[in-house]
């Protein structure tokens, strides 16, 4: 059964981990900016990093199969600095027109921070002005629920379409909101930090498969490239139809992500 | 709004399949609470974490449903307004200087 990993960060991951998850049924993956672990210190920093998202990596997927996408931005844990914010933000139309480039991500909030907030601003009226889609990170652990909360009136107040905008990493104090007010919602499968694929599929079975998918965030810290898979066997084990598998780990997240041109799978 | 009801296994099939599981869990707890208890230099005021944790397995036996949510509210920040700037770029697992939900 094919499947599509629509937030995983493969800069980190080794060709160990494409190969892997190509044998495990995946055949699109998405990979927004982040974080890599320590602050960069130059805008010229990040032009690598997108040039590595936007020419490196679709050519490593490619070699198993994978399409790769990638979303731009300068993520929230590097935009305390609004002045080094904006510069870096500067040079992410250059890339916009890459053929895998689907829109602004992963920006968000950390710490909520009012800094952290006018960058999101910043990136959310870049999107509406570009016509983009958006994907969106929220915060960790004892930030999620307030931050999340902020986040949806940002891009309320920007006169974003939310049917356009996915909200990642919700869990179960915050999917409701997200769903409710007409957003898309991303589950993110960590082991300690946010859903195992046990509380994920909870979540399903509370408030159904429309407009959510799962991803495994892989990345350099604890995390696991197969974790969509794995989901897909847990739903299973629980009687869960193999229509609503493909629909939470395959139809839903083409859905979302066709809505740009780019967006292509492989037949 | 939460769908209801929605599990596909009746509750025989779920003890089944996911007991052992949780019962370790709960052994792991247990021994993270003993393991403070035999701590060195264990003194001075509890942890604000262990105090959160210690109110979220209260959670856990209370009666009521919806547990999980109910967990992530309490070890949530529940303040509405941003904060003036990021005093770091982690987090803790729960809020300082808040109480129960």
């Amino acid at each position: 059964m094919s499947y599509i990993d629509p937030h995983i960060h493969m800069v980190s991951r080794t060709t160990d981990d494409y190969r892997r998850m190509a044998q495990a049924g995946c055949v699109a993956i998405t990979e927004p900016a982040f974080w890599a672990g320590f602050d960069r210190c130059s805008v010229d920093g990040f032009r690598d990093y997108y040039r590595q998202l936007t020419d490196t990596e679709p050519k490593r997927a490619a070699r198993y199969g994978i399409q790769h996408h990638c979303w731009l931005c300068i993520n929230p844990k590097e935009a305390e600095d609004v002045g080094f914010a904006e510069e870096v933000m500067s040079i992410i139309p250059d890339f916009l027109d890459c053929d895998n480039v689907l829109g602004i991500g992963e920006i968000g909030l950390n710490k909520n921070s009012r800094n952290e907030l006018q960058v999101l601003e910043a990136h959310l009226n870049l999107a509406k002005a570009l016509d983009t889609l958006v994907l969106v990170h929220t915060p960790h652990l004892e930030d999620k629920f307030k931050g999340t909360m902020l986040i949806l009136d940002a891009v309320d107040n920007a006169g974003l379409d939310p049917d356009r905008v996915l909200i990642d990493h919700v869990e179960e104090h915050t999917v409701g909101p997200v769903l409710d007010r007409g957003f898309w919602a991303g589950m993110t499968l960590y082991p300690d930090s946010k859903c195992t694929p046990q509380r994920a599929i909870d979540i399903l079975e509370r408030w159904g498969t429309d407009r959510i998918w799962m991803n495994s965030a892989g990345d350099w810290g604890d995390s696991d490239p197969l974790a969509v898979p794995k989901a897909r066997m847990e739903m299973l084990r629980r009687h869960h139809s193999a229509q609503a598998v493909r629909k939470v780990t395959f139809d839903n997240p083409l859905a979302f992500l066709e809505r740009s041109p780019k967006f292509r799978i492989t037949p | 709004m939460p769908h209801d009801p929605s599990c596909p296994l009746t509750r025989a099939e779920i003890i089944d399949a996911y007991f052992l599981e949780h019962r370790a869990k709960v052994l792991d707890i247990a021994a993270f609470l003993d393991r403070l208890d035999r701590a060195a230099q264990d003194a001075g005021e509890e942890d604000f974490r262990v105090l959160a944790l210690r109110d979220a397995v209260a959670c856990l036996i209370d009666g009521e449903g919806d547990r999980v949510r109910r967990i992530q509210m309490r070890l949530s920040d529940r303040s509405t307004a941003p904060i003036d700037a990021a005093p770091m770029q982690g987090a803790f697992g729960a809020p300082r200087g808040e109480g129960p939900a």
